[in-house]
């Protein structure tokens, strides 16, 4: 069924993405993320879904042989859309604060570094949807631009369902590994059978859908995040250069 | 003479609970590898679940959930106000979960615990988006005055799979929720109505009822080690193995939320399709103890 959004896109395409690292002068390391919504009609100004992240190393701190990850989400308070409902922007940042934590805590090598505190901060400039995948790419280019080793990176991607008409029914947030194995020419190792790219990080559903369209979107999830990988490993490519 | 030698000599030595709380995850370990949990369970049994209806009667409806050691008390209170513009015949609920320090060690008095906003969040987006209560039932006069639900969840006990338990109380003092008769004064505003038909007032709806729930949502928490799925995890076992998944069915059996945040233990297609599995026969389970705790009701 070829849906059509309403900016003209079919179902398999992402919006365009643009990525750039070391952008903010003070902190460590920095990246941007932002997919761009085109509107078909007369334009008055492009709406965008850019993210902004920063990394800080902080002072020492005592936390035992681990390095700590600290995680602060800022949203862009937008009145007319949250109709002045100040506590749901709150749960919202804080959800979102303790998935990021957790999916980024996964693949960082935490005992390189003891004794030191990450803080990972990430400013919402502008919201249209997809927020939560914007977030996590965005912290993983900061992570590289910084020089903090992981062991993994993650793509994180967001899949809808919808219903005919293209009004969105249900949609997911899924992250996958993104690591080394990817780009070497041998091949990737497999677990059980499913090459190691397959294996979710993190999913967070919203709304009902039923269990065969949450494995469709997996599926679809997994091949868009193909492309995504491309971007940010051609933006990191020309870092090294 | 690595670590591994050492808790290997000492298990023999030492005392269990001393392994327990020093080498935790090799305590677990050799339970996982003979398919049974510390506490006897099965891998996939979740722990008894108890539910009480009417555990606070100043409440229009209440539940106490319990799931092993876990307890969460839920209390409904109704309000009326009026309507928002765009919806003019609908009412209105508000969702709220504490978690007070009463509830586990690790929370302290005065900072909010780093759990309750997520649990918060998720119950809320959980109960909104399942479609369990039609906000049109909460109307009153169209446009002018409709139901505002206040559902207040407390933990009393965290002992693992908060979200399970919160919901399932949320769920239970739904279905126990009898709207409150009103009726409309002289100037023209909804008052509550006195039991015995003092007034002379038109009564706005006849006599209390109950709201219709329709395809109620269960939940089941499960935990990934290596290969293992721990269903239902008590909070040591949270605490140790960080990979945890909770599936949220309804009893059409359409997946209201998948939430898997992170962890080191990926997921893949044959892992999420077990827990789906596993939280089916779980929603068996839970609306077979929310019916008999209802119909317990209706016979006194």
């Amino acid at each position: 069924m070829e849906v059509d959004g309403e900016d003209g896109r079919t179902q398999n395409q992402l919006r365009p993405l643009a990525c750039s690292h070391n952008i903010l002068y003070r902190a460590h390391g920095s990246a941007s993320w932002s997919l761009r919504t085109r509107t078909l009609r007369k334009q008055t100004g492009q709406i965008d879904n850019l993210l902004k992240s920063h990394l800080m190393r902080m002072r020492p701190w005592l936390n035992g042989n681990k390095e700590a990850l600290e995680f602060k989400f800022l949203h862009v308070w937008e009145w007319f859309r949250y109709s002045g409902l100040p506590v749901r922007v709150q749960l919202l940042e804080e959800e979102y604060e303790m998935i990021l934590k957790r999916t980024l805590q996964s693949i960082c090598l935490l005992t390189i570094n003891p004794n030191t505190t990450t803080s990972i901060i990430i400013q919402v400039i502008n919201d249209d949807g997809a927020l939560l995948s914007c977030a996590i790419n965005a912290a993983c280019v900061a992570l590289v631009d910084a020089g903090i080793p992981t062991e993994h990176l993650a793509v994180a991607i967001c899949c809808c369902v919808a219903k005919s008409g293209c009004k969105m029914k249900a949609f997911a947030y899924l992250a996958f590994l993104n690591c080394v194995h990817s780009v070497l020419p041998e091949g990737s190792s497999s677990v059980q059978g499913e090459p190691i790219e397959h294996g979710i990080v993190t999913s967070v559903t919203n709304d009902i859908m039923s269990e065969d369209n949450y494995f469709y979107s997996l599926e679809r999830g997994r091949a868009a995040s193909v492309r995504v990988v491309r971007v940010s490993q051609e933006e990191l490519a020309t870092a090294l250069n | 003479m690595g670590l591994s030698n050492a808790s290997g000599d000492l298990s023999t030595e030492v005392e269990v609970d001393a392994f327990r709380c020093l080498f935790p995850l090799r305590f677990y370990e050799k339970h996982l590898l003979e398919s049974i949990r510390p506490d006897a369970r099965p891998l996939g049994r979740a722990r008894e679940t108890t539910i009480a209806l009417g555990a606070v009667a100043s409440a229009n409806g209440s539940a106490l959930a319990k799931i092993g050691s876990t307890t969460m008390l839920a209390a409904i209170k109704m309000e009326v106000m009026t309507p928002s513009l765009e919806t003019p015949d609908e009412g209105c609920i508000a969702i709220d979960f504490h978690m007070p320090p009463i509830c586990s060690p690790i929370v302290r008095p005065g900072r909010p615990a780093e759990a309750a906003p997520v649990v918060a969040k998720q119950l809320s987006d959980t109960i909104l988006s399942s479609g369990m209560i039609n906000l049109k039932e909460l109307s009153l006069v169209s446009g002018k005055a409709a139901w505002m639900a206040y559902l207040d969840i407390y933990c009393l006990d965290a002992d693992g799979a908060l979200f399970d338990t919160a919901l399932l109380s949320a769920v239970a003092a739904f279905s126990h929720l009898e709207i409150p008769v009103v009726s409309l004064n002289d100037d023209g505003k909804i008052v509550l109505s006195e039991e015995q038909g003092l007034s002379d007032r038109e009564p706005v709806n006849k006599e209390k009822r109950k709201i219709n729930l329709s395809s109620i949502p269960f939940s089941l928490t499960c935990v990934l080690h290596k290969n293992y799925i721990l269903a239902d995890p008590t909070a040591e076992e949270e605490s140790i193995m960080d990979t945890i998944v909770t599936v949220v069915l309804d009893s059409s059996s359409q997946l209201v939320s998948l939430h898997k945040p992170g962890g080191t233990v990926l997921a893949y297609t044959s892992a999420i399709q077990d827990c789906i599995a596993l939280t089916r026969q779980r929603v068996k389970e839970l609306q077979k103890i929310l019916e008999e705790a209802i119909s317990g009701m209706e016979v006194d």
